[in-house]
């Protein structure tokens, strides 16, 4: 078996050692030239950390203001309906100061994929206190650890359960197993946007090693051993299968 | 340059009114403006709405002293009366108001039990097209020919059509 | 044509569809909403699309993808509402984005209220969100001109990539009047080749994003952009400002107003004239040029502080005073606003 990078990445890019995205980024480039719509797709992407991939794919992006991502895809989705159009951003945007716009977007059930990198931090402030951070969790802005008395962990995975969506699942950027079925995950996603099923939301649990103040491999373990306890993987609506 | 203002319950038919009259005399060539009470202003179960017409352009659609008031209940007699123009015109649904009521003398006051001669046609919702044939007859604005080819015409074009809206206008008119 | 009794906010709904607009995202504020419930069941009819977004933050948003896209795209708000939209604007502006917000505007800060007003003129003009930058602003004075500035905003945004703001009003938005509609336009989503619709083998993605990193000419660029819209966009009526002694200001539903009470002034020798500024932003001070007898210029606007005298001093480089008649919840009167003038006039000893 020939290992090749897929065409619709560029090489170039340039996350922190350890990162999670860079993953992400060819796994969707990956699934976008399985499902041959690497020349349809839109990609729309959240300032900050994710923003990076408007330089690394090759594909037309748009980067959105802060948490609004999807409400900006589901308009390019309504005019170019034959696209593909997927919503990249991480657990800030989509729970914090974009949780309304990822509610009524599963609430009208709009035909777009969004991808979810939770690293339990807001990444490119420089890790501050996100929704997604664990109980006692130090962070710039928990320095003592994060207070469950005064705020609560989030999993927007849960909020989202009992929504009649299209597909909703939870992965992980971490080892070889995590990574295969974090692929298939996207894979499924963009299936069911394929068959017009609605709206989908992969989360993909990711190590931020700046942030954490890990070595990488320790910010990996992090995610795999203390988030999953949190952020449980799984497939939780798949609405109809894609097969 | 004619100012109107027409008033009443939220239900009967007091915008409806109005536009009839902006209706009817825009397609007689004139300047017509309608400005209806809008948002929680209408909620509170009065409404009103102000139709000007003119031969040349207008500039505000409001007025506060109007040369006719359409007055389909007491409250909106209270609240206009005393804003109309010396010589101008008062039309008083009598139905709903009391009938010992006095009024300004300086003005015309028309009183037609509106509501009574529209329950007694059989088009019970009918008193706002009482006062419009009253106001057709007294003020001449437009004929009540030209008024009945425009009520006719509005209610056609919202599926609504009803040969006793005719007949509410020519009692009004006979008053 | 017929003629057809339409409200402002219809016509100018209508209008948007008749400009080849298949696209609107927003949310319901009064005195705007009336936009709303046309296009939701307009929108159907034409094959466009209607939605109704969860906050004003989602509807402008939602319009920047439709517009990046290539639609013609529309969404509206009022006051507060309008507020929100800003962030979008700003970033609409940044990407070189083109497409059009309506502000019916009313009256008051914060909440304020639902009454007829010109509230909004500062968060119109000066770039209301943030960063630096200007949106062109046209601002009817009937329902007729609704219609007729719909098509132009369209234009417009299309011909500069930038937003356009259509700053209607209360008075405006609730009215009816006689209208001509325009005839119906369409518009291809391909005619522009920046719009995202998915890259091709041997082609360059096309990035939508703040221009800044993708323009090595960056500062020239924008510079030269807003120097263009001052230079060629402004707009503007006069009314007898050749001889007037007094000029008054007014846009919007004031202007109109503001005629009458120069017919009236005029009537009683008193020499007023008026300029209604059309485009709000670049204000037209090119109006001020053709005023060459006046001693003093006063604004007439439905507000408390005067917003647009700033921008009438500037215009008339301080060379003459700028008073200002502001009403409050009410339309100006006309012998309210003869009065004011006549007493700017004794207190500058004209």
């Amino acid at each position: 078996m020939k290992l090749k990078a897929p065409e619709s990445v560029f090489s170039s890019a340039s996350f922190c050692p350890g990162c999670g995205h860079g993953l992400a980024s060819r796994l969707i480039g990956e699934v976008a030239e399985e499902l041959g719509i690497q020349h349809s797709l839109v990609t729309v992407v959240d300032v900050a950390c994710c923003s990076f991939n408007i330089d690394y794919w090759k594909f037309d992006t748009i980067m959105a203001a802060h948490g609004r991502d999807i409400p900006t895809a589901v308009g390019v989705k309504h005019v170019r309906p034959g696209s593909s159009v997927l919503a990249y951003m991480g657990d800030g945007a989509a729970y914090s100061i974009g949780m309304a716009e990822t509610i009524h977007a599963a609430l009208r059930n709009d035909n777009i994929c969004v991808i979810v990198i939770n690293n339990s931090v807001f990444g490119m402030t420089g890790g501050q206190m996100a929704p997604t951070t664990l109980p006692g969790e130090k962070t710039a802005t928990s320095p003592k650890g994060k207070d469950p008395t005064r705020y609560g962990t989030l999993s927007g995975v849960e909020l989202l359960k009992h929504m009649d969506i299209a597909y909703l699942a939870r992965g992980e950027l971490v080892g070889s197993a995590g990574m295969i079925k974090a692929k298939k995950l996207i894979k499924s996603a963009f299936q069911h946007q394929l068959k017009g099923d609605g709206f989908s939301l992969v989360e993909l649990l990711s190590p931020c090693p700046t942030n954490l103040n890990l070595p990488p491999v320790k910010a990996r373990d992090f995610v795999h051993n203390e988030m999953t306890k949190y952020f449980p993987t799984g497939v939780f609506i798949d609405k109809g299968g894609v097969e | 340059m004619v100012e109107i203002i027409c008033a009443g319950f939220g239900g009967q038919g007091v915008l409806t009114t109005g536009l009839i009259i902006a209706h009817s005399a825009m397609m007689l060539g004139k300047e017509v403006t309608w400005y209806p009470s809008y948002g929680s202003e209408m909620r509170g179960g009065t409404a009103n709405c102000t139709v000007k017409i003119s031969d040349g352009k207008i500039a505000s659609p409001c007025t506060k002293k109007p040369d006719i008031v359409c007055a389909l209940n007491a409250p909106a007699v209270d609240k206009f009366e005393s804003s109309i123009k010396p010589s101008g015109y008062l039309f008083v649904n009598d139905s709903l108001v009391d009938p010992q009521r006095s009024y300004r003398s300086d003005i015309h006051v028309v009183r037609v039990p509106m509501s009574e001669i529209a329950i007694r046609l059989g088009n019970p919702k009918g008193a706002n097209l009482v006062m419009l044939g009253a106001v057709a007859q007294h003020t001449g604005i437009f004929t009540l020919d030209e008024l009945e080819e425009q009520v006719a015409h509005y209610f056609a074009k919202k599926g609504k059509v009803n040969p006793k809206n005719a007949d509410c206008l020519r009692a009004g008119a006979m008053l | 044509m017929a003629k057809e009794l339409m409200k402002g906010n219809e016509a100018l709904a209508e209008a948007a569809i008749r400009a080849g607009c298949r696209f609107y995202s927003g949310y319901p504020i009064t005195p705007q909403t009336e936009i709303l419930e046309y296009l939701s069941w307009r929108m159907d009819e034409v094959g466009g699309t209607f939605v109704q977004t969860e906050s004003e933050l989602a509807g402008v948003n939602m319009l920047l993808g439709a517009a990046a896209a290539g639609a013609r795209a529309l969404t509206s708000s009022a006051g507060p509402g309008f507020s929100l939209k800003q962030e979008g604007i700003s970033y609409l502006v940044a990407a070189d984005l083109p497409a059009v917000i309506i502000d019916v505007m009313r009256i008051g800060t914060g909440l304020g209220d639902i009454a007829q007003g010109q509230g909004d003129y500062w968060q119109l003009t000066r770039g209301g969100g943030h960063g630096d930058y200007h949106t062109i602003v046209l601002a009817p004075a009937s329902v007729q001109e609704n219609c007729d500035m719909m098509q132009v905003a369209f234009q417009l945004a299309e011909k500069y990539r930038h937003p356009v703001l259509v700053a209607s009003d209360a008075a405006i938005g609730q009215m009816m009047e006689g209208v001509e509609l325009p005839p119906m336009t369409e518009h291809d989503i391909d005619s522009y080749d920046w719009a995202v619709r998915g890259c091709l083998p041997g082609d360059s993605p096309r990035k939508i994003q703040n221009t800044y990193y993708t323009r090595p000419d960056y500062v020239e660029y924008l510079r030269e952009k807003y120097a263009s819209m001052e230079a060629n966009e402004q707009r503007w009526e006069s009314y007898m400002t050749e001889d007037a002694d007094v000029v008054l200001v007014a846009y919007g539903i004031s202007s109109r107003i503001s005629r009458e009470a120069v017919d009236m002034a005029r009537a009683q020798g008193l020499k007023l004239g008026l300029i209604r500024p059309i485009t709000l932003w670049p204000f037209p001070v090119k109006a001020f040029d053709a005023c060459p007898k006046a001693k003093a210029f006063m604004t007439v606007e439905i507000n408390i502080l005067g917003q647009m005298v700033d921008d009438v001093k500037l215009a008339v480089s301080s060379r003459c005073p700028v008073g200002f008649h502001g009403s409050f919840f009410s339309l100006p009167e006309p012998e309210e606003i003869i009065e004011q003038a006549k007493s700017l006039m004794e207190k500058e000893g004209i």
